[in-house]
């Protein structure tokens, strides 16, 4: 029954991630907006490994690039990697103190940029444009928010 | 792979295959459907249907925008409807003049060229859109409008506004498209420079206000303010459409080619609503797939 519930918030919260992901907004605060599917993703992965697997980020990854007409499966795959990564480290995160997460947020965040922009580069799409790593710092900056309203949402650590 | 955190991880995944296994297998389904959404055509038919579920949430996001502008529509005031309604009456006024010219034109063009009887209009059929949700980040400006392939939308349907070129459709939906500007950075339209005649290129740069002409000689004839018009070349867009005008033109002496800026004549970043055009073959100044 828990964990039935679990994957309800889950997929909700996911949901408003994933809107918040893809809503218009002016050019500057497009640049400077965290991706709020890759926390939300990240944190469930590593607070409820048992429920969200590597199919959230999977299928959050294939909606990103349907929402945003990337390559498809490109942020997919890169999605699976995060998670993967995330499951099997997350005793490790969990443990840390709030502003060390951040800190591991910052290096998943350059992690899944730098994939994005290898694949992009190698299909013919790159563009050298700075701006796409804003996103990874407000990213990182943002981490404790999303902790402290995902983690409203599920009691038992 | 199976040795990586191995003292952490294994008492805990005891169900089911390993995360390790697990990951293989949806980086494999991933790299599969993007050798497919490269190489072949095929991954359209699953973009279209992933348009389709897509498309409900496209249009709740963009709800809030859509019930802002019902809303000051219909709350504007009556002075401003006025205004609004001698605006529009003076255009048309000047709007019928110039169509009178131009049949004036049509006619005695067809008396030069003495054809026989007169030539099917270039434009068959235009479809207006509305712009549903707006994706103008530095790397890609693009388009989802509410038309799609129950509308008679297709692939690299070129899509105007009463200014100028915008773009052309990049994929489509049954009931929604994706339209790629002329200002994203993978697109490059095929332009002349009304003054000279110069035929070149113009790729995006990734901002609303701006064209990049990246192909011209440090030597060629362009100045700022000169004309661009779409040169019929590529076969999408046909000859004569306003593009936008250049704004700046930079030559450095250790350099081949100058930089040349243009802006786009369309709104692009304003438009509400767009046309898309399908043309008639029939007619010579239709563009034609190289």
């Amino acid at each position: 029954m828990r964990s039935r519930e679990h994957l309800l918030v889950i997929l909700f919260t996911s949901i408003v991630a994933l809107v918040l992901n893809i809503l218009p907004l002016p050019q500057w605060l497009q640049v400077i907006r965290p991706a709020f599917l890759v926390l939300a993703v990240l944190y469930w992965s590593t607070m409820a490994p048992f429920v969200a697997g590597m199919a959230l980020g999977f299928v959050g990854g294939l909606a990103l690039d349907v929402f945003q007409g990337s390559l498809l499966g490109e942020h997919a795959l890169v999605l699976a990697f995060l998670t993967y990564l995330a499951l099997r480290l997350n005793l490790l995160m969990r443990a840390k103190p709030i502003f060390e997460q951040s800190l591991y947020v910052l290096v998943a965040l350059i992690a899944y940029e730098t994939l994005l922009w290898l694949i992009d580069g190698w299909t013919g799409r790159s563009l050298s444009n700075p701006l796409r790593w804003v996103h990874t710092l407000t990213g990182a900056l943002i981490w404790p928010v999303v902790v402290g309203v995902l983690g409203r949402f599920h009691s038992s650590r | 792979m199976a040795g990586f955190g191995t003292s952490v991880g294994r008492p805990i995944y005891g169900r089911g295959p390993s995360p390790g296994l697990r990951f293989t297998v949806y980086a494999l389904l991933s790299l599969t459907l993007m050798y497919l959404d490269q190489r072949a055509r095929w991954s359209e038919r699953l973009r279209y249907g992933m348009q389709a579920a897509a498309y409900p949430v496209q249009v709740a996001v963009h709800s809030p925008a859509a019930a802002w502008h019902w809303f000051t529509d219909s709350f504007s005031t009556r002075s401003t409807l006025r205004a609004q309604n001698l605006e529009l009456r003076s255009q048309v006024n000047a709007l019928q003049l110039g169509l009178l010219r131009q049949r004036a034109l049509e006619r005695e063009n067809e008396q030069l060229r003495e054809l026989r009887q007169a030539l099917p209009p270039l434009v068959k059929k235009w479809l207006v859109a509305e712009v549903i949700s707006v994706d103008s980040g530095t790397l890609r400006q693009r388009l989802i409008i509410d038309k799609g392939a129950r509308d008679g939308v297709h692939i690299n349907q070129p899509v105007v506004d009463g200014f100028g070129v915008m773009g052309q459709v990049a994929h489509v939906g049954p009931w929604s498209s994706e339209v790629i500007l002329i200002t994203d950075p993978e697109h490059a339209l095929p332009v002349q420079i009304t003054r000279t005649g110069l035929r070149t290129i113009a790729v995006g740069s990734g901002n609303a206000d701006e064209l990049l002409l990246t192909y011209l000689a440090a030597n060629s004839d362009v100045r700022s303010g000169d004309e661009l018009t779409s040169s019929g070349l590529g076969g999408i867009f046909p000859a004569g459409y306003p593009v936008g005008h250049i704004t700046g033109v930079r030559r450095e002496a250790n350099q081949l080619l100058a930089q040349v800026r243009a802006e786009p004549q369309a709104k692009i970043d304003r438009a509400r609503e767009v046309m898309l055009i399908e043309f008639d073959p029939a007619n010579p100044a239709a563009p034609v797939k190289p």
